[in-house]
């Protein structure tokens, strides 16, 4: 029994394939993970989803003209950027409608070329990701982000948790607030542009806030918060992968679903720890 | 006794807008001036200047180059996961480079300063699981961490219950003593008559000295306009604002 168990659990890495996947999917984990808990403590998961949706007309052109996917993503996050500057500034059109308004209509684009006859292959890999096709290249930027992301974060923490807290003081305390939010939104651009072609645009986001989010109900301090959040991003990616290999579904909408499953997961840990506590306590 | 910070017609506001204006008035070690003013009077635009958060549009000011400030607590994040420590340690990271995170010396001197509030034993409590008169005293070991002879308080008090407020009194009290200069943004005329000096703005600068000079029924009307109470068979003594005859004034701040 129990060697059969080690042999499901070792059969997929026995598939170069497979390999490179669960180490994209680790090394993406690690950078989502503790990325995404400021993306959730900042309260710019709807930004960061955002982003990553606009970016898709980029990524079709790029596709189409057959230029490298980073430079189409980059391309397409500046014009996001620029357009909802410009519909932000009309004054009876607020923040918040222009970003949508700006998001749909970008995706709405991203979809219209992306059907055209003109189009090769491979979009449904930019829509959902094509963990099992990375190439060495892809696992060479997952590994230079995961590193980035890991010392950015670790050098920018006390002005991070300075600015997260109470903005309206940073500057009393010596911190520049818009620094440090132009920082944590240059590393999310830089995240999504990297994880969005193992993960796709439609599922890159799932790995920026679903692990954090179920870090956050599990952690009372922020360094847990960070490591859980890694943690919990690694293994569900990893599961993911499990998940498709043996019910053959599709690699990346099974890792975002066992991204997504974590929150779940950490909510009713916690609920149980919590009565166990008082079960203790009575 | 030294002036810490001595400002002469100061006026101040944003872009053109002057919202004070003909502010002078001086703080010397050991004081407690309490700034009292109705809400949009210019208190909060005074504590800006004296950070150096904003330049004054006119007039001199001097100040010792690093002003400590205590915020309103409601501003800030109850459910972010730091503890008391965490909080203090807020405190040191502006004076590290960008690139260092505090590290054993910083978190040492913020539990020096914790200490020093008296709240050393609550050092690893998580800051949103405090009570609302532990947390000011959370920020005031914030704020001394940087050990800045010139301390602000913007209605510290504000929410605190009965024996927090004595507390935090009490600490304001000890820290004058050390030597600081305190101004303290708050509503409490009673507590007013109790410190050193008051400066009572409404736009512009209505009058500033000891309390007893300074607390009489004209300069509060001139301060907080003519809607002021007068408790029933007291005389000047018990003249109170209006948006401060009951407890609990958490709400009035925007």
């Amino acid at each position: 029994m129990i060697a059969a168990i080690g042999n499901a659990l070792a059969d997929p890495w026995s598939s170069e394939l497979l390999r490179r996947a669960f180490l994209e999917v680790a090394l993406l984990g690690v950078a989502g993970g503790a990325l995404g808990c400021w993306v959730v403590l900042y309260e710019l998961s709807y930004s960061a989803e955002s982003l990553a949706h606009a970016l898709l007309p980029g990524l079709v052109v790029a596709a189409l003209t057959g230029l490298p996917l980073l430079v189409g993503g980059a391309a397409g996050l500046l014009v996001a950027a620029l357009a909802i500057a410009l519909a932000g500034s009309i004054p009876a059109i607020g923040r918040d409608t222009a970003v949508a308004v700006v998001v749909t209509a970008l995706f709405g684009l991203g979809a219209l070329l992306a059907l055209s006859p003109a189009t090769p292959a491979g979009l449904e890999s930019l829509l959902f990701g094509d963990p099992l096709g990375v190439s060495d290249a892809d696992l060479a930027m997952a590994g230079a982000l995961a590193l980035v992301v890991v010392l950015a974060l670790g050098a920018l923490h006390g002005r991070l948790l300075v600015v997260g807290f109470d903005r309206s003081v940073a500057r009393a305390l010596g911190v520049r607030a818009l620094a440090v939010d132009v920082a944590l939104l240059v590393l999310i651009c830089v995240a999504l542009l990297v994880a969005v072609q193992g993960l796709g645009n439609l599922l890159v986001v799932a790995v920026l806030v679903a692990p954090a989010s179920a870090a956050r109900l599990v952690s009372r301090r922020m360094a847990a918060m960070l490591v859980s959040s890694a943690a919990i991003a690694v293994a569900a990616g990893i599961a993911g992968l499990y998940v498709s290999y043996y019910a053959h579904t599709a690699a990346g909408a099974s890792i975002a679903a066992a991204l997504v499953a974590s929150l779940p997961l950490a909510w009713l840990a916690r609920a149980l720890s919590g009565s166990a506590r008082r079960l203790r306590g009575a | 006794m030294r002036d810490l910070v001595v400002a002469e017609s100061l006026s101040a506001g944003y872009g053109d807008r002057v919202v004070l204006r003909d502010v002078s008035f001086t703080a010397r070690a050991g004081e407690r001036i309490a700034v009292l003013g109705p809400n949009g009077g210019g208190k909060t635009t005074l504590l800006r200047v004296l950070l150096g958060e904003i330049e004054p549009l006119a007039g001199r000011l001097e100040r010792p180059a690093r002003c400590a400030v205590v915020p309103q607590t409601e501003r800030s994040r109850l459910d972010f996961p730091v503890s008391a420590l965490d909080v203090a340690t807020m405190g040191t990271v502006g004076t590290l480079p960008w690139w260092r995170r505090p590290g054993r010396a910083q978190r040492a001197a913020a539990r020096a300063a914790l200490e020093a509030i008296g709240l050393a034993d609550k050092a690893q409590a998580t800051f949103g699981d405090l009570s609302g008169g532990q947390r000011q005293r959370v920020l005031v070991a914030r704020a001394l961490v940087r050990d800045a002879p010139v301390v602000l308080l913007d209605e510290p008090f504000s929410g605190l219950d009965a024996v927090s407020a004595e507390g935090l009194e009490r600490l304001i009290a000890e820290l004058a003593a050390d030597g600081r200069a305190l101004l303290v943004a708050t509503h409490d005329v009673e507590q007013a008559r109790r410190w050193d000096r008051v400066l009572c703005l409404n736009g512009r600068q209505v009058a500033f000295g000891a309390p007893a000079d300074v607390l009489t029924r004209e300069v509060l009307e001139a301060t907080y306009g003519e809607a002021i109470v007068t408790l029933p068979g007291a005389g000047d003594e018990a003249i109170v604002p209006p948006h401060h005859h009951h407890d609990g004034h958490a709400h009035e701040h925007a």
